[in-house]
């Protein structure tokens, strides 16, 4: 037999289900491997007794690594801020919820960054996560925790929340595979919004099957949340090895130089290896694409500005000591509570809704996405699917961003436009480059996005794609 | 100076009686032990997310239906952005820029719009919170919190004090009859602000308002407005200008005081709810709502007025209380050849007295007095059967006891004496008895009447008819 | 660029408290975001309509049934100041 921990989450149930071990061997050898967290991955291990709402009476899947942002019953979740430490939520999201009823056990809470906004996890009021492939990187933010626990040996799989790219970058960043759904297909509920209009559910895998699988479980209409739709039908595992038929988009304004050459050369690579499956690629406008990151930073921070405002001092959470009177107490509150990038993203957001600047700022923004989401609608009338780097980079060093914060929102150029539109995107790992400043060489991700409800179709080119690639380099140290 | 003429507008919380909240299931209570009814979700966990109360939409729709207003075809919730702690996730839902329903009327007053939100929590200054030396602190207690509300407002039509809560009142009965709120002033299911201005009289320009607040009777309301309308033409009149503010009524010494002004303007950063889809009321739900209305009323007050030929206030006072109105339109049936209105002076003038003097605990329609009772009765006095005085009596009988009225006269003995030779002998003595009044009659003094009519009551026990007794007596007198 | 007066005034909107250095840090950062942000002021947008949902949806409603509630216990069990049933916060400055 082969060490469980190897297998996949599909190969780990499909075992199970023949008797081949039990899923309590298979849960334990998982605590022991997540036990072994040096990247300050887990804000919360489950094992330590006091995690009796989230057992599962009869597991049958994978145990999952759960995003810190998912509100678990009786479990710490504080969304990697100072503002929710201790806080230990009277009900569970949805998501995980149906994970549990799926029988995934919680295998423990993942790090992030603050309330889910960062590109690196550098912003997580716990201390930064670290990247499995080398220490002195990040693991991509926000979902870096799930990306580094599921990169890095110590959960075989993971969810995660994408509003920008939080899914997709860190998966593309530390090796693994990212889906970020069409917006209303899992429930938020739960989820603790960071901008309600952008976030959604995801998987962070080891492979596309995996991905597929763990979209089966999450997907569906919720009644707890008005806007989730759900997949109608959910998505069965992809077997597919050509792409002969599909059309494959590259955005014609796709601003080559400003991605990493090595990055760059990963990508053409995967190009060719498309056509090679049958598939063929052509080049297709999208116009508005480079505005996304405009749009996005004023949409995102000022939804934020709104959803964060409840965390005041008065029914939950952190209130300051020794505040005076009722105004004192919320600033100094949220002054301590909160960290850099949280406050400044509050700023933005309240200056871009407040009086006399509405139209200039959200109201713009909102037309852009408009014209975004009619690019994406265009395109999508020739082509099965827009394809593209996730990240114009590889892992950057900690701390050598975090200066510069348009740079580090910049980050995010290539993953904002599918999130604003709210059509699936993934991310799978195509290869390894060499950083721009050298270095060993590190995990570079390829996106692709299809129209809305589409991911069973474009779990299926994934997947044949992912074959093709036969990516299967792991960190030193990581089996797999 | 010209006159300075009241310009009054109204903005009316109406507390929905659904049974849960607007955005979450927690039911709605009174009076209970503070946060017995919180869940996540009205609690503003983290996470949560809010899910729309059909019934509150029916609910909007009917006023909606019943204010005669345009329905939009598609409204949408916005966040009202604002910290305090009765606002637990520091947004209020509320409906901005797309209303549920607009443009709309209630007699003669305009309504403006009437917009779907939720209920603030309540708040209760507890004195001193030993954290800062005379600082206080409140307790916040989020059982109202999320109420659904529908905020009504009119346009600025109304022209003095009187009318604006007269006109509160007919919205607050045209609600009650809706079924959709219990429409409490004292409890707060009903909540009337007043936006008061005034200006030169014919002119159509808008003065500077000032907006009243914590008005929680239509007495507090209409004393409120006076004085503010009282305080702005006083000012003007003295040469000063009217300040925008917010003033809260002190009903204990009638005055208002302004609200503190804020330190920085308010600025509620609106932006549609993202959690929320649009609202999209189907042809069915606008159709059932309208036709799932009472005649309410103003229609009624209308009816009775043209159809049934009833004065205006009598119309009015009917109309506002279903219940007698339905009562009164019982007796008028049983009785229909009596005059609707004569039914209808019984109904608001005797009947009434006779039930508040009786105690005053019971309705027309709760009371022993069967509609067909009182249909006979008025049809006894209408053919001078017995006198109206006899009438009364009887009416105080069949309110104490219930029963039929022509076996209480003649238990009683009322039975007008019909037999004219017998009354004209008992005149002929009354006149000779006074013949000073007689002397002033015949001299001009037709008070004086009066003194004989009372002794010819005196000796036919109220038995005779005052008319005939009058006739009677100046044909005595040959006049 | 974003002015220190902007920054203190939406501060107070935010009910964020800043010390004296992130009033100056802010000021700067913003003003470099919004430079960037700006860009967009400059597309001819007048005839599009915002995008404010990308779900398709309409009246998703819920029907009028009450659920349980949460035990008070529980309610407050997280409150930084639960008194006598309730959440208690240091007052407004009186009103009126
Ligand atoms: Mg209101
Ligand atoms: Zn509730």
């Amino acid at each position: 037999m082969t060490d469980m921990l190897e297998l996949t989450a599909v190969q780990a149930q499909e075992a199970m289900a023949s008797g081949d071990f039990s899923p309590a061997e298979y849960g334990k050898a998982w605590a022991e491997a997540a036990a072994e967290d040096e990247l300050n991955a887990y804000l919360w291990r489950d094992g330590n007794g006091d995690a009796e709402a989230i057992s599962v009476e009869e597991p049958s899947l994978a145990p999952v690594a759960v995003k810190d942002i998912f509100c678990t019953e009786g479990v710490p979740t504080t969304a990697g801020s100072r503002i929710l430490e201790g806080y230990r939520p009277a009900y569970t999201s949805t998501a995980v919820r149906r994970l549990i009823e799926a029988g995934a056990p919680v295998l423990g809470k993942t790090n992030m960054d603050e309330f889910a906004m960062g590109s690196s996890n550098e912003n997580s009021a716990y201390g930064p996560v670290l990247n499995p492939w080398d220490r002195g990187r990040v693991p991509g933010g926000s979902s870096g925790g799930s990306a580094a626990v599921v990169a890095g040996g110590l959960a075989p799989w993971a969810i995660g929340t994408d509003t920008g790219g939080s899914i997709r970058q860190p998966a593309s960043l530390c090796g693994i595979v990212g889906l970020k759904p069409t917006y209303g297909a899992i429930s938020r509920y739960g989820m603790i919004a960071f901008a309600s209009s952008l976030d959604q559910c995801g998987p962070l895998t080891r492979d596309v099957r995996d991905a597929a699988l763990m979209l089966s479980v999450l997907q569906g209409a919720d009644p707890c949340d008005s806007t989730s739709v759900g997949l109608g039908e959910a998505p069965s595992l992809p077997d597919r090895e050509d792409l002969r038929g599909l059309r494959f988009a590259v955005p014609s304004e796709l601003a080559r130089d400003a991605i990493e050459p090595g990055v760059r050369e990963v990508f053409e690579a995967t190009l060719a290896r498309i056509e090679q499956l049958g598939g063929e690629i052509a080049e297709a406008p999208l116009p508005h694409a480079e505005h996304g990151i405009s749009a996005y930073y004023v949409i995102a921070p000022a939804e934020a500005s709104s959803n964060l405002a409840r965390y005041d001092g008065v029914r939950y959470g952190m209130r300051s000591e020794g505040s005076g009177d009722l105004i004192e107490m919320y600033e100094t509150t949220r002054a301590e509570g909160f960290g850099s990038e949280v406050k400044r993203r509050i700023m933005l957001g309240t200056y871009a809704l407040s009086s006399g600047y509405y139209d200039a700022y959200y109201g713009q923004a909102q037309k852009v996405r408009t014209k975004i989401a009619s690019d994406f609608s265009a395109a999508f009338a020739e082509f099965d699917f827009v394809v593209t780097p996730t990240s114009p980079s590889v892992a950057f060093g900690l701390g050598e961003k975090t200066s510069d914060p348009l740079a580090m929102y910049l980050n995010d150029f290539f993953t904002v436009p599918m999130s604003l539109a709210g059509i699936p995107a993934i991310s799978i790992p195509a290869g390894l480059a060499e950083p721009a400043g050298g270095g060993p060489r590190l995990p570079v991700g390829f996106q692709i996005a299809a129209p809305a409800f589409a991911e069973q179709k474009l779990l299926a080119a994934a997947h044949a794609l992912e074959g093709a690639i036969g990516f299967d380099a792991r960190p030193e140290g990581v089996r797999g | 100076m010209a006159e300075l003429e009241a310009v009054i507008g109204l903005e009316i919380h109406v507390q929905l009686a659904t049974k849960t909240k607007m955005f979450c299931g927690c039911e709605l209570s009174f009076g209970d032990e503070p946060n017995v009814h919180t869940c996540p979700v009205c609690l503003a966990h983290p996470g949560v997310l809010p899910v729309t109360n059909e019934q509150a939409i029916l609910y909007a729709l009917k006023i909606a239906a019943a204010l005669e207003c345009e329905v939009a075809p598609r409204s949408i919730f916005h966040r009202k952005n604002y910290f305090y702690p009765d606002s637990p996730k520091a947004y209020q839902i509320s409906q901005y820029d797309i209303p549920i329903a607009s443009n709309g009327r209630l007699g003669d007053i305009r309504i403006h719009r009437a917009h779907l939100e939720e209920d603030a929590a309540k708040m209760i200054h507890v004195g001193d919170s030993g954290r800062i030396h005379g600082s206080g602190a409140s307790l916040v207690d989020f059982n109202r919190g999320g109420t659904p509300l529908v905020e009504i407002v009119t346009e600025p039509d109304l022209r003095g004090a009187a009318e604006a809560a007269a006109w509160a009142r007919l919205l607050r009965e045209t609600v009650r009859q809706l079924g959709v709120s219990d429409v409490n002033m004292e409890e707060g299911s009903l909540r009337v602000d007043a936006n008061v201005s005034v200006r030169p009289a014919g002119s159509d320009e808008l003065g500077t308002k000032t907006e009243l607040k914590n008005m929680n009777s239509f007495r507090f309301l209409e004393r409120g407005m006076e004085a503010e309308l009282a305080r702005q033409r006083e000012l003007i009149e003295a040469g000063g200008t009217i300040v925008q503010e917010t003033l809260h009524f002190h009903p204990e010494d009638g005055t208002l005081h302004p609200l503190r002004s804020k330190e920085e303007a308010h600025d509620y950063r609106y932006f549609p709810e993202p959690d929320l889809v649009p609202i999209a009321p189907t042809e069915q739900m606008i159709r059932e709502a309208r036709e799932s209305l009472p005649e309410l009323p103003a229609a009624r007050a209308t009816r009775y007025e043209g159809e049934m030929g009833l004065p205006q206030d009598v119309a009015a006072l009917l109309a506002a209380d279903p219940e007698t109105a339905g009562y009164f339109e019982q007796v008028a049936g049983s009785a229909s050849d009596i005059e609707p209105r004569v039914v209808a002076n019984w109904v608001t003038g005797e009947l009434a007295a006779a039930l508040r003097q009786d105690g005053g605990e019971v309705t027309a329609a709760e009371s022993k007095v069967e509609s067909g009772a009182l249909a006979l009765l008025i049809g006894m006095v209408q053919e001078k059967k017995i006198s109206h005085g006899s009438g009364k009596t009887v009416l105080a009988t069949l309110v104490a006891e219930g029963g039929d009225p022509e076996a209480i006269v003649e238990r009683e003995g009322l039975a007008q004496i019909s037999d004219s030779g017998e009354i004209e002998s008992i005149v002929a003595a009354a006149v000779e008895a006074n013949s000073e009044a007689a002397e002033q009659i015949l001299s001009g003094n037709q008070k004086a009447i009066g003194v004989i009519v009372g002794a010819v009551m005196k000796e036919t026990k109220g038995r005779a008819d005052g008319g005939e007794v009058n006739r009677l007596i100046k044909k005595q007198l040959g006049l | 660029m974003i002015e220190r007066e902007q920054v203190l005034h939406v501060a107070k909107l935010a009910r964020l408290g800043l010390s004296e250095e992130e009033v100056e840090r802010m000021a700067g950062e913003l003003s470099g975001i919004l430079e960037h942000v700006d860009r967009i002021g400059e597309l001819e947008l007048d005839d599009v309509p915002p995008t404010s949902h990308v779900v398709e949806l309409e009246n998703v409603l819920r029907a009028d049934e009450p659920h349980e509630s949460l035990d008070r216990d529980v309610a407050l069990a997280q409150a930084p100041d639960p008194v006598d049933g309730a959440f208690r916060v240091p007052s407004p400055q009186a009103e009126g």
